[in-house]
């Protein structure tokens, strides 16, 4: 079949990603970003999104490490084939590729942070004891607007076994939408990563105050007065809360390991050694 | 029964004793082995013969509040001859009934040697007063079931009351007479293996013919290591100087690739002497046409499908 | 038929691809050896002869050991650990690709069972690359300070017992720190570390960075001694790594060693009876008996002793050894004739010196080496199968009384690799694993492994560990 004229584009629809689906937002709305219609969340989206973060988190918590470990790096693969994708979204090339090998860093920490993080007591008694990293649950994740920020808060916070609702920032939909469609395909269960498009200004008090969230990452908050009234909402319930940076980072510095142990729990286990 | 044995039974506290003083089971240890045994791999002969036993081996089941005497009808007929094109094809062992059904079943299954048992106690939960449960146990005996596959009080076992459940158990055979009674466990509530073999020693030594694992209506129903765990009770009973007991997984065996691992665990974990539709028993329903299906293949060399078995 | 008779399931041979002879991986790739010498590798199940393999004389150890260092110089010593940890990724992900060939292969070549080869040993190789890859980056937060260097040109002679996978505890963390390598497999088991070497191929990885050698003891001998090496990696027997501590005398190079072994696994009254005779069977029939860390002295509690024992037999009554392809074989083939005739000695030692020897009927093979498994009752300290190691399906059993007598007897013995205690009891897992002097305590289980566990010996079994973030220390200049 010849064609009298050129092909017609077949446009994508940006939608939400909970629990492992692609929904529009149940509120019927969206905005116009980076030139494309997008799904603006409301506060029933968050809802839905926490109750798929705590129904994945204790399965994927429950995962082996080395199972993590597997995921996160078959996420790095499924990124670096859409690697021309996030480009032709305008992303710096060396951004995405920063990006896929952040994934890979942090694929490695699965079955090597409770090793550096944990360690074995000696107690002046006889008693084993015994401390180890769990993770902390349900992280409610503000993103930053810089794609290779988005990976560099989200991959730690569930590389240690956590769920995520991550609110992508307004003005900056479409690397995170298409990000979800990578976790989509990389066997992470649905429900483990959660994305929501919209204005956080919207939605992050009502994931901020929510009480079946036990930690928050304010790191894309810009606003100051905002992110001090998230703090406080977050106290509600004791959320450990990671405050936003006092000025951008530089993604492409050396990530260390504090956005892992941020979101996880010490637990310690005594034990009496006895015949 | 030797004398030994009998004495455990005569007071809650012996009862306790002797139960809390059985071996533990390692939960890792005992899936690693039913996990390694679910690896072993039976081809050609062996799964042809292997079909077979486990064709003979089915409690063809049904179990709803939606029964008809039709329906039950039906089951029997498929029961006597599951798969009506191949006369070579065995029977299955029995039609698994409620007591309702079973005059039905006596009069379509008479004179084919496939038994009848119908649940009993009260069935599936076991909360009613124990003159119900011998009631209901006696009707359905009277009423032509030769097996009755009963329910332990597991409220009672929970709480620690394990005499109270071995003397309802006692009570219910003496009320099947010369009917066969199966004791259903209910695995999925006992949650520990360490329960799963008290619970299986408990019901021996009350004078049970078989232990099942399941009544198929909660969430958790046979697995492979439940029932390593009461194929290991049956062989440390019976050489302790007890009865040589069967064991009926019933629940959630669906295809003949499970049926296999089952009779595996049988092999390895009894050996022979259980390899028998009077030893070792399923509870299953569909599980029937997967063993029609995959004995087709084996005949004819190419896969069946669903729609030339019939559904009853 | 009567009764349960497993039908033949061989797992089809067709995916391996053998040339029929090999040369040596040196510098990206296949070589012939200088002085041309061969030797052949044989199926241990058949005899069959499967390939010939090329010997390595002292210049091709020079040639390798010079491949190593220029690699290290120039490519892999310069590259970042990003870099390096995506290499390692590559080849964890190329061995799962190929799984099933990697474990026909090793099954052919060494006689274990498939079901081991598949199940165990090739998955422990994938995910052990896996584990290292992650480090290659994170080197700084391994708790060797803040920039911990590799040290070179690492020298690595492996066993025959698990070919592959001590081919990956060695390779594995000396990439990832950064070194480059020179192994030499054993001489009865060279073929997967030669696939191995295509699969390097394959991962594109820099030549020189892996260099493989077979040869027998005299190749090893010389790749320890040689000068430019600056690591040396052996695990094997005891006597092979005094011998080894003694070359490395006077030079800086660093050593790690992983010997022999001589494990009580201790079985307590009150044990989960049923899980404890699997890790008694586990223990030492595990791999034929082949293995440095087998629970080959089982010491049982007195009062469980008749228990214990017609439980064990009854369950050993099952063991099905037979064709290492055939998926439902628990017990393959011994690796060699020469292994064969030390187990058959030391076995008539065992009688000689009055122990009771009992097997279960089992019917062997005609062709190939073959022993049936075999425990010696009534055996006690002074009996030398209790002291020394058999490395083959043979448990010698004694009893104890008290936990302060397990640990006294367990810890008789000049090896000190590793230990097993089966008990309900908490605490005395404890107590006991506080005591006994192994490098890993196996509670209520035997024979586990993981790439994150560390692992090796106390006393004469050796130094070092592998595995874990341990397992890197061995390869960095700390």
């Amino acid at each position: 079949m010849s064609r009298s004229s050129p092909r017609l584009a077949v446009r994508k629809t940006y939608k939400l990603f909970i629990g492992g689906a692609f929904p529009r937002s149940e509120s019927g709305r969206s905005y116009v970003a980076q030139e494309a219609n997008v799904a603006l969340a409301s506060r029933k989206d968050v809802r839905d999104a926490v109750k798929a973060a705590r129904a994945a988190a204790s399965r994927w918590g429950g995962a082996t490490a080395y199972n993590r470990g597997q995921v996160l790096y078959r996420v790095a693969e499924m990124l670096e084939g859409r690697r021309s994708q996030f480009v032709s979204l305008g992303l710096p090339a060396s951004d995405v590729d920063e990006a896929i090998d952040r994934w890979v860093w942090y694929a490695g920490w699965s079955d090597k942070v409770a090793q550096v993080h944990g360690s074995a007591n000696p107690v002046a008694g006889p008693y084993f004891n015994l401390s180890s990293p769990e993770p902390t649950g349900v992280v409610g994740i503000v993103a930053p607007a810089s794609f290779l920020g988005l990976v560099s808060v989200v991959a730690p916070a569930i590389v240690t076994g956590n769920a995520a609702v991550v609110l992508a920032a307004r003005d900056a939909p479409l690397a995170a939408v298409t990000l979800a469609e990578v976790l989509a395909t990389s066997d992470l269960p649905g429900g483990v990563v959660n994305i929501l498009t919209g204005d956080p200004a919207e939605t992050a008090p009502w994931l901020a105050g929510h009480m079946d969230v036990n930690a928050i990452d304010l790191t894309g908050v810009a606003d100051e007065a905002l992110a001090a009234a998230l703090e406080e909402a977050a106290a509600g319930n004791l959320k450990r809360v990671v405050r936003p940076p006092l000025t951008e980072p530089d993604w492409t510095d050396d990530p260390g390991i504090g956005r892992m142990t941020v979101f996880l729990e010490t637990k310690t286990v005594w034990h009496p050694k006895g015949i | 029964m030797g004398n030994d044995l009998a004495a455990v039974t005569r007071s809650d506290a012996a009862l306790r004793a002797f139960l809390h003083g059985l071996p533990g089971v390692d939960q890792v240890g005992a899936e690693q082995r039913a996990a390694m045994l679910g690896t072993r791999s039976i081809k050609t002969t062996a799964k042809a013969w292997a079909i077979d036993l486990a064709i003979r081996m089915v409690d063809l089941t049904t179990l709803e509040g939606s029964d008809t005497p039709g329906k039950v009808r039906a089951l029997c007929a498929k029961g006597m001859r599951p798969d009506p094109a191949d006369p070579s094809c065995p029977s299955v062992a029995a039609i698994c009934i409620y007591p309702s059904m079973v005059p039905v079943a006596a009069e379509a299954l008479a004179g084919s040697g496939v038994h009848i048992a119908s649940v009993a106690t009260a069935f599936p939960s076991g909360q009613a007063p124990l003159d119900v449960k011998l009631a209901d146990t006696k009707a359905a005996v009277a009423a032509g079931a030769d097996e009755i596959d009963m329910v332990i009080n597991r409220g009672a076992f929970l709480a620690g009351r394990y005499l109270e459940v071995f003397e309802e158990i006692v009570a219910v055979k003496q009320a099947c007479g010369a009917a066969h009674l199966k004791v259903i466990l209910e695995t999925g509530e006992l949650a520990t293996y360490d329960n799963v073999r008290r619970a299986s020693w408990l019901a021996m030594l009350a004078d049970s013919d078989f232990i099942k694992t399941s009544t198929g209506k909660v969430g958790v129903a046979a697995t492979l290591p439940v029932t390593l765990v009461m194929l290991e009770a049956v062989r440390d009973f019976r050489a302790l100087g007890g009865r040589q007991v069967g064991v009926k997984p019933a629940g959630g065996i669906r295809t003949s690739k499970d049926a296999i691992k089952y009779l595996v665990v049988v092999n390895e974990t009894v050996g022979e002497d259980w390899l028998d539709p009077d030893w070792f028993r399923f509870g299953a329903s569909t599980l029937l046409n997967d063993l029609l299906m995959q004995r087709t293949k084996l005949k004819t060399g190419v896969y069946s499908g669903p729609d030339y078995f019939t559904l009853d | 038929m009567t009764g349960f008779e497993y039908a033949p399931a061989p797992e089809s041979r067709a995916i391996v691809d053998l040339q029929p002879s090999y040369g040596l991986f040196i510098g990206g790739t296949f070589v012939e050896p200088i002085d041309g010498g061969s030797f052949k590798s044989i199926n241990p199940a058949s005899e069959e002869v499967l390939a010939e393999v090329a010997e390595a004389g002292p210049a091709d150890v020079d040639r390798a050991v010079a491949a190593a260092r220029t690699a290290y110089d120039e490519v892999w010593g310069p590259m970042s650990g990003r870099d390096r940890a995506k290499y390692l990724y590559r080849l964890a992900r190329i061995i799962q690709e190929r799984a099933r060939e990697l474990a026909v292969l090793e099954s052919l070549d060494n006689g274990k069972p498939i079901r081991e080869s598949r199940d165990v040993d090739i998955p422990l190789v994938a995910a052990h690359f896996f584990y290292y890859a992650g480090w290659a980056d994170k080197l700084p937060h391994a708790g060797f300070g803040p920039s911990p260097r590799p040290l070179g040109v690492a020298g690595q002679i492996i066993p025959w017992n698990f070919p592959l996978l001590m081919l990956a505890w060695k390779i594995a963390p000396a990439l990832a720190a950064g070194n480059t390598v020179v192994l030499k497999p054993a001489e009865t088991t060279p073929l997967t570390a030669l696939l191995f070497a295509e699969i390097c191929q394959q991962a594109d990885l820099p030549p020189g960075v892996v260099n493989i050698i077979t040869g027998a003891g005299a190749t090893g001998q010389a790749l320890v001694t040689h000068a430019g090496v600056d690591k040396v990696a052996f695990t094997g027997s005891t006597e092979v790594g005094r011998e080894i501590a003694r070359a490395v005398a006077g030079t800086r190079k660093k050593v790690t060693l992983e010997l022999g072994g001589k494990a009580a696994n201790v079985i307590f009254d009150d044990a989960p009876i049923d899980q404890a005779v699997e890790g008694i069977v586990n223990g030492i029939f595990f791999n034929q008996g082949h293995v440095c860390c087998a629970g080959s002295r089982l010491l049982v509690q007195e009062s469980v002793y008749d228990d214990v024992l017609s439980f064990l037999k009854r369950r050993m009554a099952r063991l099905r050894v037979g064709d290492p392809l055939d998926k439902n074989t628990d017990i393959g083939a011994i690796n060699s004739s020469a292994q064969l005739d030390r187990i058959r000695t030391l076995s008539d030692i065992g009688s000689s010196e009055g122990a009771e020897r009992w097997s279960p009927p089992c019917e062997l093979p005609d062709r190939g080496f073959w022993f049936a498994p075999t425990i010696f009752t009534g055996v006690t300290q002074a009996h030398r199968i209790a002291r020394e190691e058999i490395f083959g399906p043979v448990l010698s059993v004694l009893t104890f009384r008290t936990p302060a007598e397990a640990v006294e007897k367990a810890n008789n013995t000049p090896y000190g690799l590793s230990a097993g205690v089966w008990t309900e009891k908490g605490s005395r897992i404890l107590w006991m694993a506080d005591r006994l002097r192994a490098g890993v305590v196996w509670a209520n289980t035997f024979n586990k492994f993981d790439p994150t566990s560390p692992f090796g010996g106390y006393k004469e079994s050796g130094y070092g560990r592998e595995g874990g973030r341990q397992g890197l220390e061995g390869y960095l200049d700390v």
